[in-house]
């Protein structure tokens, strides 16, 4: 029977939980980095027991973890006790160097005046669809990275910040990369997503990058509402099966794109409010997806208090609200854009996290749903590895 | 021998218990003991002060002999009860919580 393992960063480290097939007894995990934030954790593809991990912290900086065990011991790559006699000689301490390359401009400050560029975290971690030793990170201020050696050294793919990186400008949230999605079909192609920055992808891997923003509008939060640059997408999301398919939940609006990006329309319909963080795809169901309404940008929790993942089987514009075994009354946190994700097993699971420390998982595509533990600190990612 | 006491998050990141000792040659400055430290434990860089700048980061602070040191320039040379081993030389995160 295969086994599911899901991995949840949060503010005061990450967490492991894991549970066979059925799905119905999970074992919780110690806090693995206890103390520090965990932005994000992700498995390789390619060699499931292989998981990379972002450990941040306002006072020690940035932190790469790698575990090559499934998550039972970590190490930072290049960097390790264990590698002090390593045939490489003595370990540089590189894995958690992200240097901007070249010219590093400025973007826009919060109060619209020019800014540099400067490192402060690592938002999200996606490894290689084929190759254990490669993965992409995404950082803030708002640039993405390579490894080729198991993150040991990172290199920046610094031609995203020629798409008019002069008018980017964070939100209150900062300005990162959030969403990095590998075109299953094409090696070369890449999407990602920028808070408060936009949408953006590249066909010749990570050379050039152009905005994937028409049909965005964001009449609230940029003086031109159909910019190029600069809204704020909160998640963007696709099924391996349509890579050309996007799915997105934007500061308000979720829309779709049916030509990778070239052109979005919005599919919110009949979803009580359309703002919100995480957006995700049905594994088996394409056009299947879900989101979790959130009241408005000024009120971060769900509307009347009541915690309800809202899901379209028509790809959008048709929602009905999944409310079995969700709080229906007093239930005021959010859920974080990276917080939701799905598994692989022939009934769907869907896991999200909440800022309330709760993980609730659905067995059955959304149907039912419960708490697969309570009291963890506020959730800031969740991904899920199916595993033979 | 220098005795320096890390943070706790160091520590584990470092995966040391209580203090760390060093041997660092003389002049035993704030830079040549951060220094011998991420050469010991090269985990620890980019977590004191940053890769390239070689500048401490901003809730970083180093004590020595009851002063705050963090300020001084890195070439400074650490007091005489320091360098013999009879006082810590602290590096600590600064305080959090109210």
């Amino acid at each position: 029977m295969s086994n599911v393992r899901v991995l949840v960063g949060t503010k005061k480290g990450a967490f492991i939980l894991t549970a066979d097939g059925k799905r119905q007894k999970w074992k919780v995990s110690e806090p693995h980095f206890a103390g520090w934030e965990i932005y994000h954790l992700k498995g390789s593809p390619a060699d499931p027991n292989r998981i990379y991990a972002s450990q941040t912290s306002g006072w020690f900086g940035q932190i790469i973890q790698r575990s090559d065990n499934g998550g039972k011991t970590w190490n930072t790559p290049g960097s390790s006790p264990d590698e002090l006699k390593g045939p490489e000689g003595m370990p540089k301490g590189e894995s958690n160097k992200f240097v901007y390359e070249g010219d590093v401009g400025k973007h826009l400050w919060y109060d619209g005046t020019p800014h540099p560029w400067e490192f402060k975290r690592i938002w999200h971690i996606e490894p290689s669809l084929t190759d254990p030793d490669a993965a992409y990170a995404g950082a803030e201020d708002a640039a993405i990275f390579k490894t080729t050696n198991g993150g040991k050294t990172w290199k920046e793919l610094s031609g995203l910040r020629k798409a008019k990186s002069n008018l980017w400008q964070p939100g209150a949230g900062g300005m990162g990369v959030h969403t990095i999605l590998l075109d299953p079909k094409n090696e070369k192609r890449i999407y990602i997503a920028i808070s408060a920055g936009g949408c953006f992808r590249t066909d010749d891997g990570g050379k050039t990058w152009k905005p994937i923003t028409r049909g965005l509008k964001s009449p609230y939060e940029l003086p031109d509402p159909d910019a190029e640059v600069g809204h704020c997408v909160h998640r963007i999301t696709l099924h391996p099966s349509k890579p050309d398919v996007l799915f997105m939940q934007k500061h308000w609006d979720v829309l779709r794109t049916d030509n990778a990006g070239e052109q979005w329309k919005e599919v919110s319909g009949n979803l009580p409010t359309d703002f919100g963080f995480p957006i995700d795809v049905h594994f088996h169901e394409p056009e299947t997806i879900f989101v979790v309404p959130i009241t408005s940008d000024s009120l971060h929790y769900p509307p009347e208090g009541k915690l309800r993942v809202y899901r379209s089987k028509t790809g959008g514009n048709e929602w009905e609200p999944l409310t079995k075994g969700l709080p229906q009354k007093d239930c005021y946190v959010n859920v974080l854009r990276e917080a939701m994700a799905v598994d692989q097993l022939d009934s769907c699971g869907i896991y999200f996290g909440t800022t309330g420390g709760q993980v609730y998982g659905s067995a059955d595509g959304g149907n039912s749903w419960n708490a697969i533990v309570r009291d963890l600190p506020a959730v800031y990612s969740v991904e899920v590895q199916t595993l033979p | 021998m220098i005795h320096v006491v890390l943070p706790f998050h160091l520590r584990n990141l470092a995966r040391v218990d209580g203090e760390v000792e060093l041997d660092v040659a003389a002049p035993v400055t704030i830079r040549a003991v951060v220094d011998a430290l991420e050469v010991r434990y090269p985990v620890l860089r980019g977590t004191i002060r940053d890769h390239d700048t070689l500048k401490r980061r901003p809730f970083v602070r180093f004590f020595a002999c009851k002063e705050d040191v963090s300020l001084e320039p890195p070439e400074t040379p650490l007091p005489e009860a320091v360098v013999n081993g009879a006082e810590p030389f602290l590096i600590v995160g600064a305080m959090a919580g109210g």
